[in-house]
């Protein structure tokens, strides 16, 4: 195409027409040699993204039998830390009386749990990454009595929802499904 | 061949070939520099040669290092303690970081003091803004390598500010880390890019170079040079010059190695990374320090987050923040439209460039402390006086400022006893260059 693009160039095509093929012819080589290149860089971009066995190992499978109400632990999935919290009645009232307007990234307890009991979310901070304290007996948890940033200091409610501090959103709930009562599946 | 200016027949073959040493002569010997330079113009050759160091005590650390989140912080404690040598080598490399920051901050407000951004400077300053970020972004990947807690929290909070990007944010942060949090590819990666990023700052070195040679040095007056009398040959003037000043950087700098070799890092860093376990305090490198604080002053209730809170997050706003604190200095050629380049004729800019150097030195401080009133308010005042001296002050003294009369050549204040005194009288004007 660029060698066309040229030889129109070369000929003694003075003419009005001759101009406007050889603009077209420009432009056209010019959009597909961009194309070209974009499409040899995404390869070398896009290998950077998570690798197939990086996926394939993405999701756990978590027994819920020995975790007792009010307990909280953290378990690890793709290699960042899961809180699951078994919440007291007490807990999940608290949680669901809060009115979406106090909310700073309003979001109702009921869309955040998919039974009431169990409360799964990512423990990381939705600042800058750190991991809240709060799941560990006799650590902070916060204005709130869910979870304590001390990176920057953000409070988390019991539903993991962002009350106040520099973070912006909730604590995010992953994918999850309940493999049977005992049983749930994160990824 | 024969009426070739070098003596040696087989430089003068060779240079006949290949033009090395006419190059060599032409950029080091006959090299013209203001002969009025003072110890502040060594921090330039300074640089060049912590980079040296850098390249070599870090490809020699490369032969020992594993890049793997499984091996890393054992081979690294494998270098301290077996690798013959690998101690003296790594605390090298180690405060070689921190003391190339120290040499290149002077360098930077070295050339902010003399007025050497600006016209026709502005390229060459540009370079050195680049060179700085490449730097800033070496450092960074270099520090995740040992795999230490801090290494690794370090990485985290970093790469995480990606996230703060409206939309595609969280997208580009996992192709950063190439998976779901920093882990094993993040680690190969950072290592790759950690060995690459030092030799494309050579590359940006050396325009830095040929953009200097093409106008000279500036000088501690900042006239232009305007005879040959306003000069002397680089070599063997300045070479030795550098030498001497090379000389008392390493003794300070080997005080370092040998005597507090961790005094400027964390003891976190020495604990391996545990990614289900957060510090209660996390610290970056001194040398980011000033940035942290400008970044974490961006809150929700902070006074300089309001006039554009209504335009992005307080995290948006602070990780942008940040980056505009370096981007403003691409612009200082321009912001500072003075006509005078030296602060030696500008008595109000003088002042408040010494303002500036504290201001800096208070956000290091603030950005060391826990995010805590009252240092929350003191980094943002410091913040917000930070962007006022570029954005409002500068401009305004370019239009107000009364300066000093400026000497007609380099060789005049000499030689009308502007300097000390009683020096000065006993100096006579130079017959030759
Ligand atoms: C601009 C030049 C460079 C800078 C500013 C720099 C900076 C750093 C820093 C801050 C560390 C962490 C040191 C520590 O706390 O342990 C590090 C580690 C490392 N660097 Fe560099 N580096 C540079 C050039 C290089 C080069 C050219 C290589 C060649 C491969 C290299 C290889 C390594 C290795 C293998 C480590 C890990 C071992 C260790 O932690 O000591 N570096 N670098
Ligand atoms: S990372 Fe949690 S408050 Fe900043």
């Amino acid at each position: 195409m660029a060698s066309s693009a040229d030889k129109a160039g070369d000929g003694a095509h003075g003419a009005e027409e001759g101009e406007t093929r050889r603009d077209f012819l420009m432009l056209a080589t010019g959009a597909f040699g961009a194309f070209g290149a974009a499409a040899a860089a995404w390869p070398l971009i896009d290998q950077m993204n998570p690798a197939a066995d990086t996926l394939a190992s993405s999701s756990t499978e978590v027994n819920l039998e020995p975790i007792k109400p009010g307990q909280r632990v953290l378990i690890k999935w793709r290699g960042k830390p899961v809180f699951i919290v078994r919440r007291t009645k007490a807990q999940i009232d608290e949680a669901r009386a809060v009115k979406l307007a106090d909310l700073v990234d309003p979001e109702t307890d009921e869309a955040r749990a998919k039974k009431a009991e169990w409360l799964i979310i990512v423990g990381v901070c939705t600042h800058l990454g750190c991991i809240p304290a709060g799941t560990k007996e006799g650590e902070l948890k916060g204005e709130f009595g869910g979870w304590f940033c001390p990176c920057h200091g953000s409070h988390y409610d019991t539903s993991g929802r962002i009350r106040k501090g520099p973070a912006p959103k909730n604590l995010p709930v992953p994918a999850y499904e309940f493999l049977s009562d005992k049983l749930v599946k994160i990824g | 061949m024969s009426d070739s200016k070098f003596k040696n027949p087989i430089v003068a073959w060779i240079d006949y070939r290949l033009p090395v040493f006419s190059f060599m002569e032409h950029e080091l010997h006959e090299y013209p520099t203001p002969k009025n330079l003072n110890y502040w113009w060594n921090f330039g050759s300074l640089a060049g040669i912590i980079l040296v160091i850098m390249i070599v005590t870090g490809i020699v650390l490369a032969m020992h290092y594993t890049a793997h989140t499984a091996f890393a912080f054992d081979s690294v404690e494998r270098i301290m303690r077996d690798v013959n040598y690998g101690w003296l080598i790594r605390y090298v490399h180690m405060n070689g970081a921190s003391a190339f920051f120290i040499v290149v901050f002077i360098h930077i407000f070295r050339g902010m003091y003399f007025g050497s951004y600006k016209s026709p400077r502005e390229i060459l300053w540009i370079l050195g803004v680049v060179i700085m970020l490449i730097m800033m972004a070496t450092a960074f990947l270099g520090y995740v390598l040992p795999w230490g807690q801090m290494s690794f929290w370090g990485a985290t909070v970093i790469t995480n500010l990606f996230s703060a990007i409206p939309i595609v944010g969280d997208s580009i942060v996992t192709l950063l880390w190439g998976g779901f949090s920093v882990d094993n590819p993040t680690l190969n990666r950072f290592f790759s890019l950690h060995y690459l990023l030092p030799f494309v700052l050579v590359g940006i070195v050396v325009l830095h170079i040929v953009a200097l040679h093409q106008h000279g040095s500036n000088n501690p007056i900042g006239i232009d040079t305007k005879s040959p009398q306003d000069t002397i040959p680089f070599h063997p003037y300045y070479t030795v010059k550098d030498l001497f000043g090379l000389g008392v950087f390493l003794v300070l700098f080997f005080g370092f190695v040998f005597f507090a070799p961790n005094y400027l890092g964390h003891p976190d860093n020495y604990i391996e990374a545990n990614p289900l376990v957060t510090p209660p305090h996390i610290v970056p490198e001194w040398y980011f320090l000033p940035f942290y604080a400008i970044l974490r002053s961006f809150t929700a209730d902070a006074l300089i987050y309001l006039p554009i809170s209504w335009l992005m997050s307080a995290k948006l706003a602070g990780v942008l923040a940040m980056f505009a604190s370096i981007m403003v200095l691409f612009i200082l050629p321009w912001l500072d439209h003075s006509p005078v380049r030296s602060a030696r004729f500008r008595p109000l800019y003088k002042q408040f460039f010494w303002l500036l150097v504290i201001d800096c030195i208070i956000l290091g401080i603030c950005g060391a402390k826990p995010a805590e009133a009252p240092w929350t308010y003191i980094a943002q005042a410091a913040t917000a006086y930070y962007f006022l001296h570029f954005i409002v002050i500068l401009p305004l003294l370019g239009f107000f400022e009364k300066t000093k009369p400026l000497p007609t050549s380099i060789s005049e204040p000499v030689l009308k006893g502007g300097g000390g005194a009683s020096s000065a009288a006993s100096a006579k004007p130079m017959e030759k260059a």
